[in-house]
């Protein structure tokens, strides 16, 4: 009963602090893109601007919501949704912190610790492509239709070389879960992380999470500049919203599977140091202090990409997945099986 | 049903290129690119026959911003037709408006001092600049980069600063007057210059190396909406375009005016005529303009900022309270009311996409008889659905935005 209870609140915590990361995501972003055009940024709402997402949430509410005269209102509105829920779903295999001894019980901070993980995680992932394929084809638009099949390529192309890279990483951990997958970072003094063992596998990895996040450089499926707003053209109020919040949280996510999969997840130097000589509680607020720094770290750097490339063209970004990624990715995976039967 | 055998195929398809079996079978989707769409900065429309991605035909539209300037000049004195060539190009309105009021000088056959040519090329070559800066940056906000056009974009308005200056405009500027200027430029002006000069080459440095050596920009403009250097004079291209395409035309050069020939400078000349040559193009050009600021500012004659054209200047105020040949002078200026000779000139300058012409025929009235404007956005918007063929969505849009074709030129 307690484990329920505890449960239950990890989810609403974990769901709260997605939406509060994804919604200050925005703000982040557009500080950082300020800083980086050498301009202020957002300001008015609040000292520094603090309040701004919630304006902007209270704008996107307030607007009109239209559903185009010819578009399938049902489907119209299942886009945005699945969008949303399959962003919110993800967090759920995510291990936030060590286990926790709490009166007498052992308590993970990790809504679910299913032994496939990672497989939960690609098929979320997977499923997510389909609100933004519904979206657009459901708005009866050319340019939407662009941006969704656009964006339904390129997700399921790179999802290709993003599960091959990190077949690299089940190999050397030997399980599918995602909790075992941190705790196996654990030595070297907490610096086991498998991005030195696996630094090829850690850039595919990053720029498949690019692609299935719809970032810059691979913006595709909404660039402006070409498809008016991509699959997203016709939304408007909340349902735009949904859709602009489900990128960021999907953001937030990837960062926090980049992370956990490559950066030892809660895992910091010196951690058997502190643990000994610091209470269990504090101990577990440090980890996850660790790894939201880390997350965060990754949510800076996909903006920093951001502001910095162009992005590519539709072919070449095919060719980029199929013809440089997927095969360095298999190339990464016979290295290290041929790693792992050498040292059998 | 196929149209093209395998035979064909086997034989004579270049790696790469893209053919279309069953042809007749197929459905393709109309796009209208256009005419309000966030790429096109301007209102065009295009109607793209697509399949899937791939542009197979295009066909342009222009007139949505059509306002007749060239009648409605018909119907203004001539001083007043300067604010019309404002807002053609409205990137570089200072070099439209001293084209148009060197035209008008030519028709007069007033010869400016060098004095006033210096400041004019001043302006013209920051105009030029601010021109570039536009054209440059949105190609990086077309292929996803928005950096380098907000950071740049500082430099534009410190041009725009000195426009404001000399007189009082910024974006539509009616600048000069026919015979030369209002005012002589303040101190202000100079060091706001010399500012741009010592300031404008690092950032601009900066913004090229955002962009220049970037391989996904690289990849995304190179060999992309090329025109040969043929097709390029059939169609009538001058400026950074043609110059792209490695023809070395520029009217500064090859019909000097306001004393060009005074000045040391390099025409930069691309290859291939694509999206990536004609950025190249556009960014020497830059420094090249700095070049010729700094040599115009060094070497700025001494002597009076305009001309003696009493019919273009009004007459001291104490002259027109008091004397009633003044008023009357002061009435007539104001009225247009002036013997123009009659004639016809034709007098172009290097604009900030090409050479800007004006075709003038004066039948000795108050306002021109005919007037032509020869406006090169006319010319490579003809040249569009040529350029974008057989290409992806994407290459259209970046060669649009690098052909800088804005649509207040085109349609005058």
């Amino acid at each position: 009963m307690e484990l329920i209870l505890f449960k239950v609140g990890l989810v609403v915590v974990l769901f709260l602090i997605s939406l509060l990361i994804a919604a200050y995501s925005t703000y982040a972003e557009r500080k950082v893109a300020a800083f980086m055009q050498d301009r202020i940024g957002p300001n008015r709402a609040g000292p520094i601007g603090i309040l701004q997402p919630l304006a902007d949430g209270l704008k996107m509410f307030m607007k009109e919501d239209i559903i185009p005269q010819n578009a399938n209102r049902f489907l119209f509105i299942l886009g945005p949704a699945i969008s949303m829920a399959t962003a919110l779903m993800t967090s759920a295999v995510i291990p936030w912190g060590p286990d926790l001894n709490l009166f007498g019980t052992t308590v993970s901070l990790q809504v679910a610790d299913i032994n496939i993980g990672i497989l939960y995680i690609m098929g979320v992932l997977s499923l997510g492509v389909y609100g933004i394929m519904i979206g657009g084809w459901a708005s009866n638009n050319k340019y939407s239709i662009l941006g969704s099949i656009r964006a339904s390529t390129q997700m399921i192309s790179y999802e290709l070389a993003m599960g091959m890279s990190i077949v690299a990483v089940i190999m050397t951990t030997g399980s599918l879960s995602i909790s075992q997958m941190v705790s196996s970072q654990e030595g070297s003094f907490g610096m086991g992380w498998n991005v030195f063992y696996q630094p090829l596998g850690f850039l595919i990895f990053l720029v498949c999470a690019f692609a299935e996040t719809n970032r810059t450089p691979f913006d595709l499926p909404e660039c402006e500049t070409e498809l008016v707003g991509g699959y997203h053209t016709e939304y408007s109020s909340m349902k735009l919203g949904f859709y602009l919040f489900s990128e960021y949280v999907n953001m937030f996510i990837s960062s926090a599977i980049i992370a956990s999969l490559f950066f030892g997840g809660y895992n910091f130097p010196y951690m058997q140091v502190v643990q000994e000589n610091t209470s269990q509680i504090l101990f577990a607020v440090i980890c996850t202090g660790v790894f939201l720094a880390k997350i965060l770290f990754f949510v800076f750097f996909f903006m920093w990409v951001r502001w910095t490339i162009p992005r590519f063209r539709f072919d070449q970004l095919m060719d980029l997945g199929w013809k440089v990624l997927l095969p360095l990715s298999i190339l990464n995976m016979l290295i290290t099986g041929f790693f792992i039967l050498l040292n059998n | 049903m196929t149209n093209i055998s395998e035979d064909k195929i086997k034989n004579q398809l270049n790696p790469g290129e893209i053919v279309h079996l069953e042809d007749d079978l197929k459905i393709y989707n109309y796009l209208n690119l256009g005419p309000t769409h966030p790429a096109t900065h301007g209102i065009f429309q295009n109607v793209l026959k697509m399949d899937g991605e791939v542009i197979l035909d295009a066909e342009q539209t222009i007139g949505y911003i059509h306002r007749a300037f060239e009648k409605l000049a018909e119907n203004r004195p001539f001083y007043q037709i300067t604010p019309i060539t404002d807002r053609m190009n409205y990137c570089s309105s200072p070099i439209n408006n001293i084209g148009w009021q060197m035209t008008v000088e030519k028709l007069l056959g007033v010869k400016t001092t060098k004095r006033v040519d210096y400041m004019r090329v001043i302006i013209m070559e920051l105009a030029r600049i601010s021109d570039h800066i536009i054209c440059n940056s949105v190609i990086g906000v077309d292929t996803g980069a928005l950096t380098g056009f907000l950071y740049i974009f500082q430099f534009r308005e410190k041009i725009y600063e000195i426009y404001e200056q000399i007189c009082g405009a910024r974006l539509t500027t009616n600048i000069g007057r026919i015979g030369g200027f209002e005012r002589d430029f303040n101190p202000t002006v100079i060091s706001k210059i010399e500012e741009i000069l010592k300031e404008f080459p690092k950032a601009l440095i900066e913004f090229e190396k955002l962009l220049i050596r970037n391989r996904i920009f690289m990849d995304r403009t190179i060999g992309v909406g090329s025109i040969s250097a043929e097709r390029a004079l059939e169609y009538g291209f001058t400026g950074p375009n043609l110059r792209a395409a490695g023809v070395d035309y520029d009217v500064r050069v090859m019909h000097p005016y306001s004393s060009y020939e005074d000045f040391d400078f390099i025409l930069p000349l691309g290859t291939n005529g694509d999206t990536y040559d004609r950025f190249c193009v556009r960014q020497e050009e830059m420094v090249q303009s700095l070049k010729i600021i700094e040599q115009a500012l060094k070497n700025l004659p001494e002597g009076d900022y305009h001309v003696d054209v009493p019919e273009f200047y009004l007459p001291p105020k104490d002259e027109v309270y008091t004397t009633i040949e003044g008023l009357i002078w002061h009435f007539k200026v104001v009225y247009g009311e002036i013997n123009i000779p009659k004639g016809q000139v034709y007098h172009a300058v290097e604009g900030g996409n090409g050479e800007l012409g004006f075709y003038l025929i004066s039948d000795g009235g108050r306002q021109p008889y005919r007037l032509h404007f020869r406006r090169p956005c006319f010319i490579y918007y003809q040249a569009y659905p040529e350029m974008i063929k057989g290409s992806l969505l994407s290459d259209a849009i970046i060669t649009m935005s690098s052909m800088n074709v804005i649509a207040g030129e085109l349609d005058a």
